[in-house]
């Protein structure tokens, strides 16, 4: 039984049924392993992980500067915690968590591929875009790039999924594509 | 069986069930250990089915501030203090009792268990008093009051303080050869246990003090994403833990019910060496789409590291109730493909327990939990109740549930004492086990919607995720007042029997129901009656039964996989 001491010559070879499993299941987990760097490859949907480190007053300035560029007048906005929709052209776009909103509103176009930078200018946050629910970390101090390509119209929430604070449930952003 | 001895020395006594010997000063700390950890289940259930009956929107029971106070509670008192109180009373079992062994310190023990008891309390403390807001991986920056992080501490040093004392007592053990031979298959799952423990803990020695020191205003913070990798040191690792621990218990309640024995020792035992070496990096798969960390160390460590680990499970999961259709199969039941299941001792709380445990554990746990640790696909569940849904069928629909049916013999045999409302009792497994699927389905598919975990309202800014989410948070809820009951249930049924059971001190325990030897039993296989084999010869093992239920859950495995990568290939391409 198992809990008594094996027998002496308790190391050998599995046989029959049990042996043919641990083949399959062998088998399966190279099927699984092999799977990620096929996609990594071949898929159009990877999580590289690329970013830079930054401080929360640079990835403001930076946040500041491309919604100026994009749609003037909304320069200070995000410190009033006022949110604005800034047009982007394809290339780098910005975004910025804070308890407990997302700044600013992006409208993209679709078919045109985006670099989308990431940062929190406090806590963690969680990058979450309905319906599609495709979920990415935001962590301070790191500048999540996503190299991302909008497929169809539409209007698309951002609800964050880490919680940040007794307002959490209340952060939902939006990404407009047009 | 043990050979008894009439005058066993002081220090332990003979069980009058099973003819083991038990050594005195491990039963008290066992019990000791044992009982604390319901009563922080107590605690984990009331908080449950509060924040169940809150995430169902229809009846959004707690205010906002107390969803998320309670949600550190629940987790906190359940994941750890539950688990970790068990799992010492079980270590503390498995080096005595099975090496015929006595407890290397009584000192040692009482150390253990007060660190581990003061910290809890004042984790649960700070947590009541509003000062720890910050959910049970208190990511950076988020900050708690210092005594939250100093009561963790206190655990994880205590918890390690115990696992010292099974390393001592394992070490007298030989010293003093209480036995002969190796040690057993579940000793060696539980020294599995022990020594991942050891790696665990000192991640969270690692994490925990600078943040405690931080906390204090002491030095500077530490790097938020650089928390996020050792925490899930401790995080994951110490879920190896209790899946040693659920598996060992599995085998010692497969070999206590129908008699089964390994049917290799070499096979569990290096499946149980898998989960020590491959784990390590396994932490990776909680950082999938996190900044800072790149694709390919990302797969290298989901792969190398967790598909090993993962084979581990697969070869348990297989060789348990293999070994319980060799041992059903000896015993008579050999119609069919699946008379030696059907008439296992479903009526035994234990067996049933721990065979659903198994089940859950297989087919809803570890499907999913490979599935959601995909890299890419990870990209379409992290932090949703996806995730959420994944674990209540490992950690509460396995290793809790395996707990649960443990304590079916724990208490009669140490305690000394026949279960109240035995009919209660059979079918406790059933109804935790029931709520338990709900619990976890319901999460899993508002998950799939979109539903974020560790969220109050999921409505607060209009409607994002349509009416099948609250569909499925419905059957989350109504899932979670089935499990609570049965967790209630088990408590009750526990507790009375301790103040109210009939003492069963000099005559085998009240049996549970354990399957009968027929007379049409051949022996076939590793029966009490193997026939004389020639040396060297393997008896050969009909498990056509096993094999047909793994192929089963290959398929289902196969299938919910690749749905996955296509559910994947319909969102925007990213990189
Ligand atoms: C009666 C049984 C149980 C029910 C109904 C239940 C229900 C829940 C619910 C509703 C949540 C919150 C999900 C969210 O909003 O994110 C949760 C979280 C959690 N539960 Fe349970 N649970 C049960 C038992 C357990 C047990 C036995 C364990 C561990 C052994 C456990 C571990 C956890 C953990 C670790 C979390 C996550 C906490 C966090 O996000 O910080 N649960 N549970
Ligand atoms: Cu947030
Ligand atoms: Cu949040």
């Amino acid at each position: 039984m198992s809990i008594h001491s094996p027998d002496a010559d308790w190391f050998k070879a599995p046989t029959g049924h049990e042996r043919l499993w641990i083949g399959l299941a062998v088998g399966w987990c190279v099927v699984l392993s092999l799977m990620m760097p096929y996609w990594h490859f071949k898929g159009r949907q990877n999580s590289s992980g690329e970013s830079y480190r930054t401080t929360p007053d640079q990835f403001k300035a930076r946040v500041e500067r491309f919604s100026e560029a994009n749609a003037p007048g909304t320069k200070g906005n995000f410190e009033e915690g006022i949110n604005s929709e800034v047009p982007a052209p394809p290339g780098d776009i910005y975004l910025i968590a804070k308890q407990y909103f997302w700044y600013p509103i992006l409208k993209l176009r679709a078919g045109e591929t985006y670099r989308l930078h990431m940062s929190s200018a406090d806590f963690q946050h969680g990058f979450s875009l309905q319906p599609m629910n495709m979920n990415f970390q935001v962590i301070p101090g790191y500048d999540h790039v996503l190299t991302l390509t909008p497929t169809a119209p539409g209007i698309y929430p951002i609800v964050c999924n880490e919680f940040c604070g007794v307002g959490h449930h209340t952060m939902v952003g939006k990404i407009i594509v047009e | 069986m043990n050979a008894s001895n009439p005058n066993p020395p002081l220090w332990k006594r003979i069980c009058d069930t099973t003819g083991l010997p038990v050594c005195r000063d491990a039963e008290f700390f066992i019990k000791l250990n044992a009982v604390c950890a319901v009563v922080f289940l107590l605690v984990g259930g009331l908080a449950a089915i509060a924040l169940a009956l809150t995430r169902w929107q229809a009846v959004h029971l707690l205010p906002v501030e107390w969803f998320y106070r309670t949600l550190t509670l629940h987790g906190l008192n359940m994941l750890i203090f539950w688990i970790l109180f068990f799992e010492v009373a079980i270590l503390y079992f498995a080096c005595t009792t099975l090496l015929n062994a006595r407890l290397f310190s009584r000192k040692v023990a009482w150390a253990s268990f007060g660190m581990m008891l003061v910290g809890s309390l004042m984790v649960d403390g700070i947590i009541l008093v509003g000062q720890a807001d910050v959910m049970m991986t208190s990511y950076l920056p988020l900050l708690a009051h210092p005594l939250f992080y100093l009561g963790i501490i206190l655990v994880a040093v205590g918890t390690l303080t115990g696992v010292f004392n099974f390393f001592a007592t394992l070490w007298q053990a030989k010293k003093q050869r209480t036995y002969e031979g190796s040690v057993s298959l579940v000793v060696f799952g539980a020294t599995a246990a022990a020594i991942i423990a050891v790696v665990t803990l000192l991640h969270g020695a690692v994490v925990m003090i600078p943040t405690f020191l931080h906390s204090l205003g002491l030095i500077a913070q530490p790097d938020p994403a650089w928390y996020r990798l050792i925490w899930w040191g401790l995080g994951h690792q110490s879920q190896q833990v209790n899946v040693c621990a659920m598996v060992s218990c599995w085998y010692l309640i497969g070999s206590i019910t129908t008699g089964a024995k390994p049917l290799n020792e070499t096979v569990c035992r290096g499946a149980f060496v898998l989960y020590i070496l491959f784990i390590n990096i396994a932490s990776a798969h909680h950082l999938l789409v996190d900044p800072g960390v790149g694709s390919s160390w990302k797969i290298w460590n989901t792969s190398y590291a967790m598909y090993l680990a993962v084979l581990a499970s697969m070869i348990h999961g297989f060789t348990v109730p293999a070994s319980i259709e060799v041992a059903m199969r000896a015993k008579g039941y050999t119609k069919g493909l699946f008379g030696w299941l059907t008439n296992a001792p479903w009526r035994n709380p234990a067996f049933a327990g721990s065979f659903l445990s198994m089940c859950i554990f297989g087919f809803i746990g570890g499907i999913t939990g490979v599935t959601l640790g995909t890299q890419q696909i990870n990209i379409i569940a992290h932090n949703t109740l996806r995730i959420t849904g994944h674990f209540h069928s490992t950690v509460v629909g396995g290793t809790s549930l395996a707990f649960m049916a443990l304590t079916y013999y724990v208490v009669p045999l140490l305690f000394r004492k026949d279960f109240v409302f035995r009919p209660l009792a059979r079918i406790q497994p059933y109804l935790f086990a029931g709520g338990i699927v709900l619990v976890s389905l319901g999460m899993s598919f508002a998950g799939s919607l979109g539903v974020a975990r560790r969220s109050w309202d999921i409505e607060a800014t209009g409607s994002v995720h349509g009416p099948s989410a609250h569909l499925f948070l419905a059957v989350l809820g109504l899932g979670g007042i089935v499990a609570f009951a049965a967790l209630l249930l088990f408590i009750l049924l526990t507790v009375g029997t301790l103040l109210f059971g009939e003492s069963n001190v000099g005559r085998p325990m009240a049996d549970w129901g354990t399957p009968k030897t027929l007379s049409t039993a051949t022996g076939h296989g590793h029966g009490a009656a193997a026939p004389a084999l020639a040396p060297g010869a393997e008896p050969a093992h009909d498990t056509r039964g096993t094999l047909v239920l793994a192929l089963v859950f290959l398929a289902c495995f196969a299938v919910y996989y690749f749905a996955n990568w296509k559910a994947l290939a319909d969102v925007w391409p990213v990189r």
